[in-house]
């Protein structure tokens, strides 16, 4: 506690002046360029009085197209700050060499790759795919919305709440350093005594909160709110893996909050369970904290399967090939990401018996996936290949995600983990399928359904630069942590004495600034076709679509279908475009519709108030806001003024005008 | 350019790695057999389809082929089933807990050889090795006579390490209170890089060693130059060496006490703390005392590893 009288020991915690970096320039300045940013968007929205409108249309809506847009915009300012820290490590690395010993401490550098990968995994990946799973899902099944609309706002708030944590780490206190997975002893108290671990906690333990009620969310609505006529077997592939991912959220996240949970119980209350001493054991954080990590890779990868799906098939003109296998190929893939977490760390002496039996699981999964690859190939096969930008980026991802799913199955090899294991060939490895598999297929996805969502297309020009300097930049950045996983360099170093190392490094470097220039290019395209959007705009239809996102308008109406459509075959907006399908233009009925509600907000917001609270050990506050919460979530359960409905004039003028309006009418592309 | 790349894990100079790369090389080579011809279809379908081509078929109804699909599921199996089996043999063959039959192709190891043991101590941010037949210990420094087996056996004060000298071995995590185990024979001579490969915290980065590989008589004399230069390293001592410090240098101890690494793989260095192994011996005895301490069934399967026990004695 520092040095004060008692009483601000009792309001502020641990919290004190010394606990702003004011000594840190990076920092300093990185929160003067935020703070500006942040009053010129807020003086912007002010200006113009558009507060109202984010409130009333995005902050407090439930419906899932909405969400799904605000997750995908939380992701990708995300990505900014997570590619941030991914050039101060390379660049770090560039020059970190003999008595040169970067700009980075070790204090600092330690942090940085813990922020890089926690965020990129929780809060870019994880909100990109909640986003697509959000905006494509209740459309492709023809549902008005999801299964808990209050639900699905409460879990985007409360993954706002943890990006809220995580940032406010950057500026007061500071963040872990104890790596992505905070692994003991690391994380425990005797090496990690600031706040760091404790925000690091607090916000995945709400986020991972949100994201749990997301899969329990999106099951219920596969499983209930399917069109008629839509069987399990009738369902896009899409939805199939997005059925199959929210199954792994709900069984696997429990796993992360507990285990988080005993490690905050480690910090807070002085148990044992991870520490050192006194009947801990690390190897037991280890086990679980992988047990959760392993699924978790596949609930990112397997709804980019599903989007791959969708845009092959699509852009092919040409059904899926091998749908069954395709269902049967995400399943075992589903069921298989339990059996195999043990691979991480086949170095710890588990013994040959246990290793075996994990790495040959491990190289069972690699079969749907070879499967799937093969499905792909084969639904290009006698169609009708158009190069899109959508189709591009899923080249690009059958290229790349092909070779890290073969260097993946080398690291399955338990022998050749033995030496490749935490080296950069392993950094190599996992980022050539997380950026050639799912960073690739948020691209892929942004591109297809943008249209969908905002009525007009995304500039070509730029879609496609975009895409050749993530292609060249990925191989130019990671091909040479590839050669110098072989030539025995570890990762997480801030420092290297061996000279010979370095060119690979500042190719590495130079990749990664390839990179930025695909990431700058993406933000240009988004602006360019906003300025050009009455150019791109598109009718409901513009790629020739196959399921029923596409049958309704660009962008859809609150209620997605007027009517709830009749499902007969599996591509059902094909099959209904085949028999001559005329969209109703009268005999409307009313809607019953969610209201909006500021109570998911509301809630995560106390929340974000009790994590920090605890992160700054501020018991009164902790305590009040804990109360706070539960008795405003009570108080919500007791609200019944939560629906309404749209009545038929609004909807025949909803399907009369706007959207579907005949300037937008027309199929492109 | 050579010097730029020295892929050390391609031709490491001890046998145990070597045979390690050799799979990692051959299953590289069988995957090759599929994934090659994956990569060539891909951009060969997608060029021969596209939209542009009215000359190829188009046939947009095609999604089913129970030939091709039995294809796309035996090939990928038919692979791993090979590659299945060379990791099992090899998992089972390479355990770093198994000891050595060979000290390098065609060279099967004579039943009287005895291997250098060496006992591996992870401190907060330094390697502190034990040589208990030769009485001697060294902090960031590891030598061993070549086509000599090593029987390492490894732990840890505080964080948890991994040992790991690409050119030997290899790694094996070091860990608190816990033991693991690894054997391996250096072929070449030479002056080898060792570091930590698993992050622990501050001074990771700089947890360097040098490992040397040296002839029989090199290797005598390398441990009377230990000998002849080192200090005691008794409990006071360790305890110094224990504070946590970055890049630290070579250090030579020509004696120690002589239960010390039992002592911190059981985390009872200090006088008056209880051995986690005779508190474990209490608990297994039914100790009234110890019995919410000990755990006698919470052994771990493995046999070379000490299972954590509760510190209880020190409170």
């Amino acid at each position: 506690m520092p040095d004060r009288p008692a009483i601000w020991n009792f309001l502020l915690g641990r919290l004190s002046l010394s606990s702003l970096p004011l000594d840190n320039t990076i920092v300093v300045w990185t929160f003067v360029a935020v703070a500006l940013g942040g009053a010129a968007v807020v003086g912007a929205i002010t200006y113009h009085r558009q507060w109202g409108y984010l409130w009333n249309e995005w902050f407090t809506s439930v419906d899932h197209k909405k969400l799904g847009v605000m997750y995908m915009v939380l992701a990708t300012v995300m990505l900014f700050r997570g590619f941030a820290d991914a050039m101060l490590m390379r660049s770090q690395q560039a020059i970190a060499f003999g008595s040169n010993l970067g700009y980075l401490p070790p204090h600092h550098y330690d942090q940085i790759f813990t922020a890089h990968g926690a965020i990129m995994i929780f809060f870019v990946a994880m909100a990109y795919i909640a986003g697509f799973m959000n905006f494509v899902m209740p459309l492709q099944i023809g549902a008005r919305d999801v299964a808990f609309p209050f639900l699905n706002n409460f879990s985007f708030w409360l993954t706002v709440a943890g990006v809220v944590l995580f940032m406010a780490s950057l500026f007061i206190g500071d963040f872990s350093h104890a790596g992505w997975l905070g692994m003991p002893p690391v994380s425990e108290l005797r090496q990690s005594p600031g706040p760091g671990v404790d925000y690091y906690i607090w916000g995945l333990q709400l986020s991972g909160l949100g994201t749990l009620l997301t899969g329990i969310n999106f099951v219920v609505t596969v499983i209930k709110m399917r069109a008629p006529g839509m069987t399990l077997m009738k369902m896009p592939m899409f939805t199939w893996t997005t059925l199959c991912t929210s199954g792994l959220i709900v069984v696997t996240f429990p796993i992360l909050t507990a285990t988080l949970f005993l490690l905050s119980l480690d910090r807070y209350i002085g148990t044992h369970f991870f520490t050192n001493g006194f009947g801990g054991n690390v190897m037991m954080y280890v086990n679980l904290i992988w047990v959760w990590g392993h699924p978790e890779v596949y609930i990112l990868i397997l709804p980019m399967f599903g989007l791959y799906s969708e845009i092959v098939a699509t852009f092919s003109s040409k059904r899926l090939f091998g749908y069954s296998s395709m269902v049967y190929a995400t399943a075992s893939i589903m069921l298989l990401s339990y059996l195999v977490w043990l691979h991480h760390f086949f170095t710890m002496g588990s013994g040959a018996d246990v290793n075996s039996f994990f790495a040959l699981t491990t190289m069972m999964i690699s079969i749907p996936t070879g499967v799937k690859i093969f499905n792909w190939l084969f639904t290009m096969y006698r169609g009708r290949v158009r190069f899109t930008v959508p189709m591009l980026w899923t080249m690009g991802f059958l290229f790349t995600f092909t070779i890290g799913g073969m260097t993946g199955v080398m690291l399955a090899v338990a022998p050749a983990d033995f030496l490749l294991h935490n080296s950069l060939f392993l950094v190599a490895h996992f980022h050539n399928v997380i950026i050639g598999g799912v960073v690739f297929g948020v691209f892929a996805g942004i591109n297809y359904w943008f249209p969908k969502a905002f009525g007009f297309r995304l500039d070509e020009f730029w879609g496609k630069l975009s895409f050749w300097f993530w292609q060249i930049g990925f191989w130019v950045a990671f091909g040479p942590l590839y050669v110098l996983g072989l030539m025995g360099v570890t990762r997480r170093l801030s420092h290297f004495t061996d000279p010979s190392l370095q060119i690979w490094f500042i190719v590495a470097a130079f990749g990664a600034f390839l990179i930025l220039l695909g990431i700058l290019s993406f933000v240009m395209q988004i602006v360019v076709s906003i300025r050009r959007r009455d150019e791109l705009a598109v009718g409901n239809d513009p790629w020739g679509g196959r399921t029923l996102e596409w049958s309704t308008s660009s962008p859809p109406p609150p209620y997605n279908f007027a009517f709830i459509p009749r499902v007969h075959e599996r591509d059902a907006w094909t099959d209904m475009k085949k028999h001559g399908y005329q969209r109703p233009l009268e005999g409307f009925n009313a809607i019953h519709m969610p209201k909006n509600t500021a109570a998911g907000m509301l809630l995560a917001g106390l929340g974000t108030v009790f994590g920090f609270a605890m992160v700054w050990y501020i018991w009164w506050l902790a305590v009040l806001s804990f109360v706070a919460l539960l008795a405003a979530a009570i108080t919500h359960t007791f609200n019944y003024d939560r629906d309404g409905h749209l009545d038929a004039e609004e909807v025949a003028r909803f399907e009369h005008t706007g959207n579907w309006a005949p300037k937008a009418q027309g199929t492109t592309a | 350019m050579l010097s730029g790349c020295d892929l050390v894990l391609l031709h490491p100079a001890g046998d145990v790695a070597r045979q390690e790369s050799d799979l990692m090389i051959a299953s590289v080579i069988l995957m090759s057999l599929i994934i090659v011809p994956v990569l060539i279809a891909i951009g060969v379908i997608a060029w021969r389809y596209r939209s542009t081509n009215k000359h190829a078929d188009y046939d947009p109804e095609w999604d089913h082929s129970s030939k091709f699909e039995l294809m796309v599921w035996a090939a990928p199996l038919l692979i791993i089933i090979v590659l299945g089996a060379m990791t099992w043999i090899g998992t089972h063959q390479l355990d770093p807990y198994r000891a050595l039959t060979r000290t390098g192709a065609g060279q099967p190891l004579a039943a009287t050889t005895q291997p250098l043991e060496v006992e591996v101590v992870s401190l907060d941010w330094k390697w502190l090795f034990f040589y208990p037949q030769y009485g001697i210990a060294t902090v960031n420094q590891l030598a061993a006579p070549l086509d000599t087996p090593i029987h390492f056996k490894l732990t840890s004060t505080e964080t948890m390490n991994a040992f790991f000298v690409p050119s030997l071995s290899g790694m094996i995590y070091s860990m608190p209170g816990m033991q693991t185990v690894l054997n391996a024979v250096i072929n070449k001579p030479g002056d080898f890089d060792g570091f930590s490969s698993n992050y622990s915290g501050e001074g990771f980065t700089d947890m360097r060693f040098r490992f040397l590989g040296m002839s029989q008589r090199d290797f005598s004399r390398w441990v009377a130059k230990v000998r002849a230069s080192g200090g005691n390293l008794d409990t006071r001592t360790f305890n110094q060496l224990n504070q946590p410090s970055r890049a630290e240098p070579v250090h030579y101890y020509a004696r120690f006490d002589a239960d010390l690494y039992h002592r911190i793989l059981n985390r009872c260095v200090d006088p008056g703390q209880l051995c986690m192994d005779a508190m474990m011996t209490m608990g297994a005895h039914g100790d009234h005392a110890m019995r919410d301490g000990a755990a006698g069934d919470a052994m771990p399967s493995h046999p070379s590893m000490t299972a954590p026990a509760r510190d209880a004695a020190t409170h």
